[in-house]
C-alpha cells in the first residue's frame, strides 16, 4: 500500500511538472506558427526596420520599428527611475535602518508588488497625466514620460527586495574588515558590500527590465498609443505589448495584420528569452563562486 | 490518507462541473459573443428577454467582432455580435467551411466628435475633419480656434469606431503619425476633458458634461439625424447567426428588433434602426 502511495505521488508531481513543459512548448509552437507567415507579406528586413505601423490602411503597413522602440523607451525610463529608488531603499534596509525600521518599510515596500497593474493605470490616467499637464504646461499629459514613472514605481519592490537579499547575506566579517581598515560606512557599502553583491543587484534590475517590457495593462492606459519614434519624453508613444493586446481583439482571424501581431509577439518573446538567459547566466556564476 | 481524500474531493468536484456544464448545453441556452460596443446592448436585452421566458438562459461574452464572427462561422454559438461587416478574409473562411452566415442590423451608433470644454470651435466641417486627423492642420487657430496643437485621439486601429472613421472621414488617408490611440471610449473621454487641445471620437452615449460636443457640417449627432442619416458618422451594430439558428436564438433576435428591444437600444445610449 505504501509502495503504491509513494509511486502515486511520483507519478502526480511528474505529470505536472510534464505538464508546465508542454505548455510551454504549445504557446512557443502557436507564436511562432502564426508569427511566420507576417514573413510572406513583408520582408524581415521591413518587418523589424520599418518605422509606419498603419495595419488598418489601404495597403498596410506592418513596420515595428517604432514599436520597439516606444518598449524600450518606456523601458529604460522606468529602470533610471526604479533603480536608484530600489538600491537605495535596499541599501538603507539591509545596512542603515535597525530591526524596528527594517521590520517596517520592508512588507511595506513589498506592498507595492502587490497592486493590481490596472490600479497603477488609473492612477496615472486620472492623476499623473492632469498632473503633469500642469506643471509642465505639456500638450498631452499620456505619454513616454508617466508611463515610465508608473512602471518604474512598479519595478521598485522588485530591485529593492531582491537587492536587499543579496546585500543581507554579503558575509559580515567582510564589513567588518572594512570597518577596521579605516573605511567609514559609506565606502564600506560602496566599495565592499555593493561590489561583493553586485550579481544579486544585477540580477534584481534585469528582472525589473522583464517586468516592464512586459507589461501591458499600464502602458495600454498612459502611454498614449502613438506609434512614432518620440522626439522627447513628452510625446507619445506604443509600447509592443500595448499594440498586442489593443488590436488583437477586433482583427480577423488569419489575416496579415493577425499575423503581424503574432509577429510583434515572437519579437517580444525574444528579448525576454535572452534577458531571463542573461539572468540565469549571472545567478549560475554566483553559485559557482560560492 | 490525505492525497486519498484529495482524490475523491477533486473527482467529486470534476463530477459536478460536469453536471452543470451538461445541464447549460440544453437547448433552452444561448451563446453569444463579439463586439464590445454592441455588448450594452446584448446585455441589457438578454436580461429583459429572460425576465420574460424564464426557462431562458442566455451567455454574453465579449472579445471583439472577430471573436464573434469566427465562433458564428464555426457554430461554436449561437449568436456572433459584430460592429462592423464581415470581411473578405471572413467570407473566404465561411466558403471554405461550407456554412453561410444571416446578418442582422439590431442597432445604428452615432460617433460623436468631441473637444476640450474651453476650446471655442463648435463646428468643423468634414474636410476640416479630415485634415485634423490626417494631420495637415496641426493648430486650433487654422479652423478659427485659439493658438493650441491639435493632440489627436484616435481609438485603437482595429476597433469597429476606427474602421468607421477611416471609411467616412479618413477616406483612407493615413492617420496623423503622432495621433494618440485609447484603448476605450471612456478613455478618449477622459483624457479629452483635461487636455486643453484635444480632439477625439466617441459612441453618443459617451458624451458627458465635461467634454464639448461638435457639429460636424453643421449637424449635431442625435438619434433623429442618426436615423434620417443627416449625420454621416455613423454606424450599424449586427448579430450574425447560422442559416437556421435554434428557435431560442432566432426569438431573441426578433426581440430586439422589436419596439421593446429598440427602446432598449435607445436606453443604451445606441440609435433605433428604423422611425
Amino acid at each position: 500500500m505504501n509502495k503504491f502511495k509513494e509511486t502515486m505521488f511520483k507519478s502526480i508531481t511528474y505529470v505536472a511538472s510534464l505538464f508546465t513543459i508542454l505548455a510551454l512548448f504549445g504557446i512557443i509552437f502557436s507564436l511562432f506558427s502564426e508569427g511566420i507567415p507576417i514573413l510572406k507579406i513583408i520582408n524581415f528586413k521591413d518587418f523589424l526596420g520599418s518605422t509606419a505601423w498603419h495595419p488598418t490602411s489601404n495597403p498596410p503597413d506592418f513596420g515595428i520599428l517604432a514599436l520597439i522602440i516606444g518598449s524600450l523607451v518606456v523601458t529604460v525610463g522606468a529602470l533610471v527611475i526604479s533603480i536608484p529608488l530600489g538600491l537605495g531603499s535596499a541599501i538603507y534596509i539591509s545596512e542603515i535602518a535597525g530591526q524596528r525600521t527594517k521590520e517596517i518599510i520592508k512588507p511595506i515596500i513589498e506592498l507595492l508588488a502587490g497592486i493590481p497593474s490596472v490600479v497603477y493605470g488609473l492612477f496615472g490616467m486620472a492623476f499623473l497625466s492632469p498632473f503633469l499637464i500642469k506643471v509642465f504646461g505639456i500638450p498631452t499629459g499620456l505619454n513616454a514620460l508617466s508611463a515610465s514613472i508608473i512602471l518604474g514605481i512598479m519595478v521598485v519592490p522588485i530591485i529593492s527586495s531582491m537587492s536587499e537579499d543579496a546585500l543581507s547575506t554579503v558575509p559580515k566579517s567582510l564589513r567588518e574588515a572594512s570597518l577596521a581598515l579605516g573605511a567609514n560606512r559609506w565606502e564600506t557599502i560602496m566599495r565592499v558590500v555593493l561590489p561583493a553583491a553586485r550579481s544579486g543587484v544585477l540580477g534584481s534590475i534585469i528582472l525589473g527590465f522583464g517586468r516592464a517590457i512586459g507589461e501591458t495593462m499600464v502602458v495600454i492606459m498612459v502611454a498614449g498609443g502613438a506609434a512614432q519614434i518620440p522626439s522627447s519624453l513628452f510625446e507619445p508613444v506604443r509600447p509592443m505589448t500595448a499594440a498586442i493586446a489593443s488590436e488583437m481583439g477586433e482583427t480577423a482571424f488569419g489575416s496579415p495584420h493577425f499575423h503581424a501581431l503574432f509577429g510583434i509577439a515572437v519579437v517580444l518573446f525574444f528579448i525576454t528569452f535572452i534577458t531571463n538567459l542573461i539572468t540565469e547566466f549571472v545567478f549560475r556564476k554566483k553559485r559557482n563562486q560560492t | 490518507m490525505i492525497i486519498k481524500k484529495m482524490l475523491i474531493l477533486i473527482s467529486a468536484g470534476l463530477a459536478v462541473l460536469l453536471l452543470i456544464s451538461a445541464c447549460t448545453q440544453k437547448s433552452n441556452t444561448i451563446n453569444t459573443a463579439g463586439s464590445t460596443t454592441a455588448l450594452p446592448i446584448v446585455q441589457a436585452a438578454a436580461e429583459a428577454f429572460m425576465d420574460k421566458n424564464p426557462g431562458i438562459n442566455i451567455s454574453v461574452r465579449g472579445g471583439g467582432s472577430s471573436i464573434g464572427i469566427k465562433s458564428a462561422i464555426n457554430q461554436s454559438i449561437d449568436i456572433g455580435n459584430a460592429s462592423r461587416k464581415i470581411t473578405k478574409n471572413e467570407t473566404d473562411l465561411i466558403d471554405e467551411k461550407q456554412a453561410n452566415l444571416i446578418e442582422t442590423a439590431i442597432a445604428k451608433d452615432a460617433i460623436s466628435i468631441v473637444v476640450h470644454k474651453d476650446n471655442p470651435v463648435t463646428n468643423l466641417t468634414l474636410q476640416q475633419l479630415k485634415e485634423i486627423f490626417s494631420g495637415k492642420i496641426q493648430n486650433w487657430k487654422e479652423v478659427s480656434g485659439f493658438d493650441k496643437e491639435i493632440i489627436v485621439i484616435f481609438r485603437d486601429v482595429s476597433s469597429g469606431s476606427f474602421m468607421v472613421f477611416n471609411e467616412v472621414v479618413l477616406d483612407n488617408s493615413k492617420v496623423k503619425e503622432n495621433s494618440m490611440r485609447l484603448a476605450s471610449n471612456n478613455a478618449v473621454a477622459t483624457a479629452v476633458s483635461y487636455t486643453p487641445g484635444a480632439i477625439g471620437y466617441i459612441g453618443l452615449g459617451y458624451v458627458n458634461e465635461n467634454i464639448k460636443l461638435l457639429s460636424i457640417d453643421a449637424v449635431f449627432p442625435s438619434s433623429k439625424t442618426a436615423q434620417n442619416d443627416q449625420y454621416k458618422l455613423t454606424r450599424l451594430l449586427y448579430m450574425y447567426t447560422s442559416e437556421t439558428p435554434r428557435k431560442p436564438a432566432q426569438d431573441f433576435i426578433y426581440f430586439i428588433i422589436s419596439d421593446e428591444g429598440q427602446e432598449i437600444v435607445e436606453a443604451q445610449g445606441y440609435v433605433r434602426i428604423m422611425q
